[in-house]
């Protein structure tokens, strides 16, 4: 395969290297879409078109890396093609170490593409070994080294002498009950011959000594000789050897299908299990153009653009609905009769413009699923680490997130599920004492909730340790009570003070960066709640906004400037009474707000608003709360609720202290948007 | 023979956008100058250096606007409707600039580009690539992004390379 590559490069000359970037992105989708197919795969009863769409994806792969050049990749594809192309075939039928292996080489080829990416510290380990087990499974044979078994052999076993010949029957059970071991039949009608020996074929992937060692339940191991079959026990399961003279393949290999022989055909369409069509089975190098035909359909209905254009047309349309405010603003003094088609001009643009937004707006839309894809192979790895069963179901997949969020949703919620598995879920012993069943249960769903979108991770595990939490509040100095209501002794595993290794341990979890997790989750606009039943579960469920780019703000003047506060950091706000700012110490203020005290932070000074600004007639104070804390800010007046489209002041210029970013007025101007966090953060130091 | 003359003349001669700060002519290259653009209200920045005015709104982009009059102490920071902004592109951003007035666009020559002395100009030597003259008239010619990626301009928060 790697002078097909060299070929193909050296044949198209120009400049390839502009389309790494798309072949990058479609290998790692085709990779994803091959793990979540593989962890999905029911090795008893395979879904045809599953086995299909795994050929394809790996395909697709080898297609691409043979153009670009990219020989390792080429290479495992290849073989792993050869393997895809024989299971879909039902020439070999898959087995869960077939799985694994593929998941290894799935592996594999990320690594190797990173490194293709010139991504650092991706380094690739040599893949002669993988590649030979790829090979000897393609064979149908006997893998190279001990941890890879043969998979779907076929095999001539005899036992005895036996004394009762009967306990060889008790044999047929063990391939009944035994998962994946594969079937057996007698060969002998039942009876032994003279020398008492029982004859049996069997068609399993366990290796020579597995299938003693389970043998000898009912029969000594020294009676149980085994060798493989000389013969194929039903025609769709023959190994290599076999299948390449069996009619099922002979039209696939040569040539288009157009010209078979009317007995061939026949004897294709009676055959197992043929392919579905004639040309989805011939050799895919040579013309990949029939392969691709099943695919078509998907491939039509997307299309691949850039984050940049994206975000350029949600910029325009923003411009857009500006001007048109600004236009409304100025329409507003026509004469409803005499200028009637103006208006109603107006009234439609204005329809328009907002259904435009939201269709542009809904373009950075993606399906959570892309976040969901990842985690069935997380807890699958994390599970079998800890020895826990854990079973991981999601719903909501469907469910649309604005593209910003989701990239930084990933890992809280990678966190949360690490830990439900982690600590949430019990040992099997465990579980089995408390009476449930052995395989704990997560669920991971996500669902739109009014404006928002909720995200759950649900376990039924132990529960989260209320005693415990508290006892460990107390050690770390926290001001607690024993009849604290449930809710807030399960934020207490969001202090900071909660993070550290040794609590973790002492807790038995819950408390492994779950302050970053909150905090993370908090810059997003979102929050986090927790719910938890001993020995019911817990349920970690965060909200988040829809959309990173539109905020509910509420705007403030401070002289004569406006300023937005994200609504979800204002608790509350009230004219300034006589009497409530109290001077503390050369301190600063405080303001008593019901019955606490709560610093003062005035914006005119925060904002250094020039002297000669005239003073405020009336002045108001806004309640604020980040990251668990609260401040009061003195503003001159509220000006209104409304959605803001946030703009990053970055781009152009620089990180400005206390403000978030910037959003554009309904009249043009440019407005800051008050980076809450910062300002409480600033007032308690 | 006239044709690579011609050639060779046009590949050394550059354009510059040339304007004013009070007395002073200066020119930048015109390949950094995205537009050019009447003075609008900005927002202010609270706790920015002064020559920052603040920021704008330019077709939905927000833009820093930089009054160079304040910051090279030059000219008579007024603000009305004449007063021009240079909108630049200068280290993959956007950066608009409030000059005085705007002459003219000048073909330079490398031979009418001659090497700045260190002194006569309120703006630092390391920021100004020569002197070019046309006709009776001398240009300042400025590095305008070596100038706006400066760490004392405040308008990035690490300096470009």
């Amino acid at each position: 395969m790697a002078e097909t590559g060299n070929a193909a490069q050296s044949a198209v000359s120009f400049d390839l290297t502009q389309f790494y970037g798309v072949f990058f992105e479609e290998a790692a989708e085709n990779l994803a879409s091959m793990e979540g197919l593989l962890l999905a795969v029911d090795v008893a009863e395979p879904v045809e078109e599953d086995l299909h769409a795994i050929f394809r994806a790996a395909h697709s792969i080898k297609g691409g890396a043979a153009t670009f050049g990219f020989a390792d990749v080429t290479e495992l594809t290849h073989e792993l093609e050869t393997l895809l192309d024989k299971l879909r075939r039902h020439e070999l039928s898959i087995t869960s170490l077939m799985v694994d292996t593929l998941l290894e080489a799935g592996d594999t080829l990320k690594a190797q593409l990173a490194r293709h990416r010139g991504e650092e510290g991706a380094e690739v380990q040599g893949t002669a070994e993988l590649v030979e087990r790829i090979r000897a499974l393609a064979r149908g044979e006997a893998g190279a080294g001990a941890a890879a078994a043969p998979a779907g052999r076929i095999l001539d076993i005899l036992v005895g002498p036996l004394e009762d010949p009967a306990f060889a029957d008790l044999l047929f059970e063990l391939f009944r009950d035994v998962p994946d071991m594969g079937s057996i039949e007698a060969t002998d009608g039942g009876k032994p011959d003279e020398a008492g020996m029982r004859r049996f074929r069997a068609s399993t992937p366990f290796g020579d000594d597995e299938i003693r060692d389970l043998f000898s339940f009912h029969v000594p191991r020294e009676q149980v000789h085994i060798h493989p079959a000389h013969g194929p026990m039903h025609p769709g399961a023959a190994g290599a050897p076999g299948a390449a003279e069996s009619p099922a393949s002979a039209p696939a290999d040569d040539g288009f299908g157009f010209f078979v022989d009317p007995a061939e055909a026949r004897a294709a369409a009676t055959a197992p299990a043929p392919a579905p069509a004639p040309a989805a089975a011939k050799p895919a190098e040579r013309a990949p153009k029939g392969d691709r035909a099943p695919t078509g359909g998907i491939d039509s209905s997307t299309l691949r653009v850039s984050v940049d254009k994206v975000d350029q047309l949600i910029n325009l349309v923003g411009e857009l609905v500006i001007t048109q405010a600004v236009l409304a603003q100025s329409a507003k003094g026509l004469d409803p009769v005499r200028d009637q088609s103006l208006v109603s001009g107006m009234s439609e643009l204005e329809r328009n413009t907002r259904s435009l937004q939201e269709a542009v707006m809904s373009i950075r839309m993606i399906p959570m699923a892309v976040v969901f894809n990842r985690f069935p192979r997380m807890v699958r790895d994390l599970a079998a680490k800890l020895g826990k069963q854990v079973e991981l179901r999601t719903e909501g997949e469907a469910t649309e997130l604005d593209k910003g969020l989701i990239e930084k949703i990933t890992d809280p919620l990678t966190h949360l599920l690490r830990n439900s598995v982690d600590h949430g879920v019990e040992t099997p012993d465990k579980r089995r004492a408390a009476g449930k069943p052995e395989t704990g249960i997560v669920w991971l769903s996500a669902a739109h909730k009014g404006g928002s979108i909720v995200i759950e991770v649900r376990d039924d595990g132990a529960g989260l340790p209320r005693d415990r939490i508290l006892a460990k509040a107390r050690a770390q100095g926290m001001d607690v009570s024993d009849d604290m209501p449930d809710t807030d002794v399960w934020n207490l595993i969001f202090a900071p003070g909660f993070s550290t290794a040794e609590i973790v341990t002492d807790v038995s979890g819950r408390g492994v960066g779950m302050d970053v997790v909150k905090r993370n989750i908090t810059a997003l606009g979102g929050t986090v709640e927790i719910s938890s039943e001993p020995g019911e579960g817990t349920c970690m469920s965060v909200r988040l906004p829809l959309t990173l780019a539109i905020m509910d703000g509420m705007s403030v003047g401070v002289a004569g400037e406006t300023y937005i506060l994200p609504i979800g950091s204002v608790v509350e706000s009230f004219q300034l009474v006589d009497g409530a700012v109290r001077g503390m110490a050369g301190q600063g203020n405080v303001v008593k707000v019901r019955d606490e005290y709560l610093p003062e932070l005035a914006m005119r000074e925060f904002f250094a608003v020039p002297p000669d600004a005239p003073a405020p007639t009336e002045e108001v104070m806004v309640v604020i709360e980040a990251d668990g804390a609260r401040v009061v800010l003195r503003v001159d007046e509220l000006l209104g609720q409304h959605q803001v489209v946030v703009k990053n002041l970055e781009t152009n210029y620089r990180k400005v202290p206390g403000i978030a970013g910037a959003t554009i007025l309904g009249d043009g101007h440019v407005a800051l948007i008050v980076d809450c966090g910062a300002l409480v953060k600033r007032s308690r130091h | 023979m006239k044709n690579d003359t011609l050639e060779g003349r046009t590949a050394a001669t550059e354009e510059f956008l040339s304007f004013r700060l009070g007395a002073e002519e200066y020119g930048i290259d015109i390949l950094k100058v995205q537009e050019i653009r009447g003075y609008e209200a900005v927002t202010r920045i609270a706790n920015a250096p002064s020559f920052i005015k603040g920021v704008t709104n330019l077709r939905g982009t927000i833009v820093p606007i930089v009054d160079l009059r304040l910051k090279f102490g030059l000219g008579e920071p007024t603000y009305d409707s004449f007063t021009v902004v240079i909108i630049l592109n200068v280290a993959r951003r956007v950066v608009g600039v409030v000059v005085d007035s705007v002459s003219d666009v000048t073909e330079l020559t490398a031979e009418q580009i001659r090497p700045a002395p260190d002194f006569s100009t309120g703006v630092d030597a390391s920021y100004i690539r020569g002197l070019g003259t046309a006709g009776e008239r001398m240009l300042i010619l400025m590095d305008i992004e070596k100038l706006m990626s400066a760490a004392d301009m405040a308008l990035m928060d690490k300096v470009a390379a």
